[in-house]
């Protein structure tokens, strides 16, 4: 089982690659049951597409 | 219709160069991009039909302006003053999980209320471009190449000296810096 240390890591990481079969399962499962970090990988997106919009794509 | 394109350009002008700062924490050479990218944007020909896509070109003229001016500074033991940077991370750790690795209950992360409605919001991008001004300065230009300048991470090693898993690792610092950031400064008060 993922730590939610090891979990945040892994999020970050799917950002910029792909991830492996094993890692994603071992990613699904953790934020299946852990509110924090299923909440924090929502707001990976929401840094993503923030910085996408201040760096010109959709004026701030 | 056409812009006035010479007004337009000043109106916008305190824009990218708070963009062009954020990117080099270099006021001079900040300088030096903004003024390359308005020479090059008086001397293109484009017509432009608002003051919002006239923005956007201007930004990616400057993006690659600066993308140049990265690439022209030295390697400049990129990699040694990572560490410096580093020296918090255990610190940072401790306050956020427990020995197990598992959220603190004080510091696991909230639902995020209506990212949408926040982006609506002038207070909310001056919150945000605080908090990427707080982040240390080599974290800041390496999540800086991945996310508004458009490099892979296997660019940013090559560019920074740093190897990959240094950068996942790099990159991983930022997102989680800001988003602790984002969380205390905007989304506690404006969300649930
Ligand atoms: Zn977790």
């Amino acid at each position: 089982m993922l730590s939610c240390k090891e979990a945040t890591l892994l999020m970050s990481q799917e950002q910029d690659r792909r991830l492996g079969m094993g890692e994603r399962i071992a990613l699904r499962l953790h934020v299946l049951i852990c509110a924090g970090c299923n909440n924090y990988r929502r707001q990976m997106h929401v840094l993503r597409e923030a910085c996408r919009r201040l760096g010109g794509g959709g004026t701030p | 219709m056409e812009l006035d394109r010479q007004s337009e350009l000043n109106a916008l002008r305190p824009d990218l160069l708070r963009f062009a700062r954020l990117q080099l924490r270099d006021a001079g050479a900040a300088e030096d991009a903004v003024q390359e990218t308005m020479l090059a944007a008086l001397t293109g020909s484009h017509r432009f039909e608002s003051r919002s896509s006239y923005k956007t070109w201007l930004i990616s003229i400057l993006r690659n302006k600066i993308v140049d001016i990265i690439r022209g500074q030295s390697r400049e033991s990129a990699a040694t003053s990572l560490a410096d940077d580093e020296e918090g991370d255990a610190l940072l750790d401790e306050s956020l999980f427990d020995p197990r690795g598992h959220w603190l209950p004080g510091a696991r992360p909230v639902s995020w209320a209506d990212p949408e409605a926040s982006f609506e919001q002038q207070q909310f991008w001056k919150v945000f471009e605080a908090c990427l001004d707080h982040l240390p300065p080599k974290t800041a230009r390496v999540f800086m190449m991945r996310e508004f300048l458009g490099f892979e991470t296997g660019e940013i090693c090559k560019e920074t000296g740093i190897s990959s898993s240094n950068c996942w690792v790099v990159l991983h610092r930022a997102r989680m810096g800001l988003r602790a950031c984002l969380e205390t400064r905007w989304f506690a008060g404006a969300g649930d």
